[in-house]
């Protein structure tokens, strides 16, 4: 099953690495992942979804709290939670198919943030499924390139996850 | 106020700590600190002959003592040396210090000379590392570096120092941190009131019960406790080879240890039992051969001071995450008072538990007629009663290590000192001498073979300089044994690369150091040297014993099977 496991970890250099490094190491696999600082400059934010049954989750989230630099972690996926993230993508727009794109990204709730003569870089969030479902749409007028941030998430209600 | 640079922080705080020994090499990046060693007298510094050896003599002393070793080697080649002895410490979680110096900070990244990303090259084997980044950092990243190396599961820590963080004309103010605080790092520091209680409630109710307890119990100081549980219940128990020693071997009770050359009765007691409780044991390959064919019948409970051994590879029905001591002194509060539910069913176990006892007793190897070259059990056996069980053993790694375990019978924890897990040739005779410089009135022996032993030899060095009398058992069947019996069982006795053709006249090349060495063929000669390696006990012993080639370590579990599926000699099994 895919799990989105969030991390707050120190802002330390090496910390990122030992994180990959333990998923490469134990031979765990890394679907996504995206890393920024937080609020409070001394803690990262690390999300990486993966795969596994009960009992890799399970050892996945002891080696990561046995890291000494992870401070707490969650796997978003026990609860609600939202997910998202975020997809650039040029497509091609010529023709019939300018018009096309555009409709299409309307449908998606997606924003042309760039034009050319030939093509425009298309703007989109959601979860990773309506992602996959427009570059789905796009393939026939031709996708030129795609650049996605990795899902981001965070638990729905009352939960927090902070220090 | 105190103004230091850092090369004398790192001084004065190794002082300060109260290490006394440290072992090392100096290179280029390391200098200012050897420099700063060299200007005080309170921390002695050991020149090994390679690097490798100071992470093993460090492994040592912290196995003997419970307290973390330090080492100190240069950058490049001088740290990845160490890499060995440092995987070697994180696979049994021994707590060790490695200090590595490393090129300026400015050529970092360069492919300077003596350049390597030690931190990189170590991230998977230790279990935390630092790069100083300011020499004003150095007190509270030590302190830091032998917090997290000596508490929680222990394991070694690497400090990695550019030469411009120990320049003497900077200095900045030193004061000697007492404490240190990471908001990440909270080691638990009790077990659940609650799973305690449903664990002793399965304990009482067992019919077939065994403890299984590993080093944790030798690392978290449980001996006493667990000898008191176990005695307390009556129950059978039998140790990981790290476990060796947590429970006194020559009691009724103690089955031996258990596994791939486990003891008879100790494998046959787990695959038959009902409930095991096992303490500070990581339910490693080695152990429980097949996990699926793994104790069929029994409930497991599993005490553990790392959460991520719970449950690793064998699933746990009452997990326990807690220190070993804590936990078992909380289980004999509780069963105190306690009648166990079911004493004639414990006795029938017992009876049956004798049976596989007498099954094999007698029966564990056939000792040498009068002119047939030794066995190694039987130099085994030796020792054991030439040094009364009380001497420190430490081994390599192969058949002489086996049989060691299997032959000398430990009363005390922390006396067999071996590299379990990662399985090092060439740990034991640095870890002895590693040893012998901190227990001088002790007996220390090294078994080896004379595989394993070339690996380390050149620490004789080493221990002619600092006068280290270890005693050195060579158990010389002139092939690589462990590899020759796989070779046998396996691939049709073709022995590639298992035999040594061209091995040193070992007398001469001890006795070029200006040591003894004693060349050993028969029963008498061997008594007559043994007494004659104890009768000093500060001076180095080399005792070459020629022992048959053909002989193989049994039990020996079947690959794939249960754990009573065993090869029990070259002709039985179970």
């Amino acid at each position: 099953m895919r799990h989105i496991i969030s991390i707050l970890m120190e802002n330390e250099p090496g910390a990122l690495s030992r994180v990959v490094g333990l998923f490469a190491q134990r031979n765990y696999n890394i679907e996504t992942l995206n890393v920024a600082p937080t609020d409070d400059p001394t803690l990262s934010r690390l999300t990486v979804t993966t795969i596994g049954d009960d009992r890799v989750i399970e050892q996945i989230t002891k080696h990561l709290n046995k890291l000494i630099d992870v401070v707490k972690l969650v796997d978003l996926t026990e609860g609600n939670h939202i997910e998202r993230e975020l997809m650039l993508v040029k497509v091609k727009a010529l023709g019939a198919a300018r018009d096309e794109v555009k409709r299409t990204a309307d449908i998606f709730r997606a924003q042309i943030v760039d034009v050319t003569p030939s093509l425009y870089t298309v703007q989109i969030t959601g979860d990773a499924g309506k992602l996959d479902a427009f570059l789905q749409a796009m393939a026939p007028v031709g996708v030129l390139e795609v650049a996605r941030t990795g899902v981001s998430g965070i638990a729905r209600g009352d939960k927090v996850l902070s220090l | 106020m105190e103004l230091l640079s850092g090369a004398d922080m790192i001084a004065r705080f190794l002082q300060d700590e109260g290490v006394e020994y440290i072992y090392g090499y100096p290179g280029g990046a390391a200098l200012h600190i050897y420099d700063a060693l060299f200007r005080q007298d309170k921390v002695k510094h050991i020149l090994v002959r390679h690097e490798q050896a100071a992470t093993h003599a460090a492994d040592g002393y912290a196995r003997a003592s419970g307290k973390p070793g330090v080492v100190l080697v240069t950058s490049g080649p001088g740290a990845t040396n160490a890499v060995t002895g440092i995987a070697t410490a994180y696979m049994d979680s021994i707590p060790m210090v490695v200090l590595c110096g490393q090129v300026m900070s400015h050529l970092i990244g360069d492919d300077a000379f003596q350049e390597t990303d030690i931190i990189g090259v170590t991230r998977p084997i230790v279990k935390h590392s630092f790069s100083i980044r300011h020499p004003s950092e150095i007190p509270e990243v030590l302190k830091k570096a032998f917090y997290l190396a000596s508490t929680g599961r222990p394991g070694p820590v690497v400090v990695d120092i550019p030469k411009d963080m120990t320049a003497p004309t900077e200095r900045y103010e030193y004061v000697y941190p007492k404490k240190v605080k990471l908001r990440s790092y909270n080691p638990v520091t009790r077990g659940h009131t609650g799973q305690i209680k449903k664990a002793v409630e399965l304990m009482l109710k067992a019919k077939r019960p065994v403890f299984y307890t590993g080093g944790g119990v030798v690392t978290g100081n449980a001996s006493e406790a667990l000898t008191d549980l176990v005695q307390r219940l009556g129950f059978p128990i039998t140790t990981t080879l790290m476990g060796i020693g947590s429970y006194p071997q020559g009691d009724r009770q103690c089955l031996g240890w258990l596994g791939m050359h486990g003891s008879y009765e100790s494998n046959m007691v787990m695959h038959h039992s009902d409930l095991v409780i096992a303490i500070g044991a990581r339910f490693d390959d080695r152990v429980t051969n097949n996990t699926s064919k793994f104790c069929p019948t029994a409930k497991i409970i599993h005490v553990d001071i790392d959460p991520s051994s719970v449950s690793k590879t064998v699933r746990a029905d009452v997990p326990i995450v807690g220190p070993a001591q804590g936990v078992i002194n909380e289980m004999i509060s509780l069963v105190q008072g306690k009648e166990i539910a079911h004493p004639e069913a414990l006795a029938e176990w017992w009876e049956k538990i004798d049976g596989w006892r007498e099954e094999r007793h007698g029966k564990l190897y056939e000792p040498s007629q009068p002119g047939e070259q030794l066995k190694p059990q039987e130099v085994i056996e030796a020792l054991y009663k030439a040094t009364r069980g009380e001497a420190f053993i430490t081994t390599d790694v192969g058949q002489h290590q086996m049989f060691a375990a299997q032959y000398y019978k430990f009363a005390k924890p922390n006396r067999f000192i071996t590299s379990g897990g990662l399985g090092t040739m060439g740990f034991g005779f640095p870890a002895a001498m590693g040893i012998k410089l901190n227990y001088p009135d002790d007996q220390v022996i090294c078994v080896t073979g004379e595989g394993s032993f070339q690996m380390m030899m050149q620490e004789l060095s080493t221990c002619k300089q600092y006068g280290v009398g270890v005693k050195i058992v060579n158990l010389n069947n002139a092939s690589l044994g462990m590899v020759r019996q796989w070779q046998d069982l396996n691939y049709k006795s073709r022995h590639a690369h298992s035999y040594m053709e061209s091995l040193p006249d070992f007398q001469k090349l001890i006795e070029s150091y200006g040591f003894t060495a004693l060349r050993v063929e028969t029963k008498e000669e061997l008594e007559s040297a043994l007494e004659r390696t104890f009768a000093d006990k500060d001076e180095l012993v080399f005792l070459d014993v020629y022992v048959d080639p053909r002989e193989h370590v049994y039990p020996m579990q079947v690959p794939l099977g249960s754990m009573r599926d065993m090869l029990l000699s070259k002709t039985e099994r179970t």
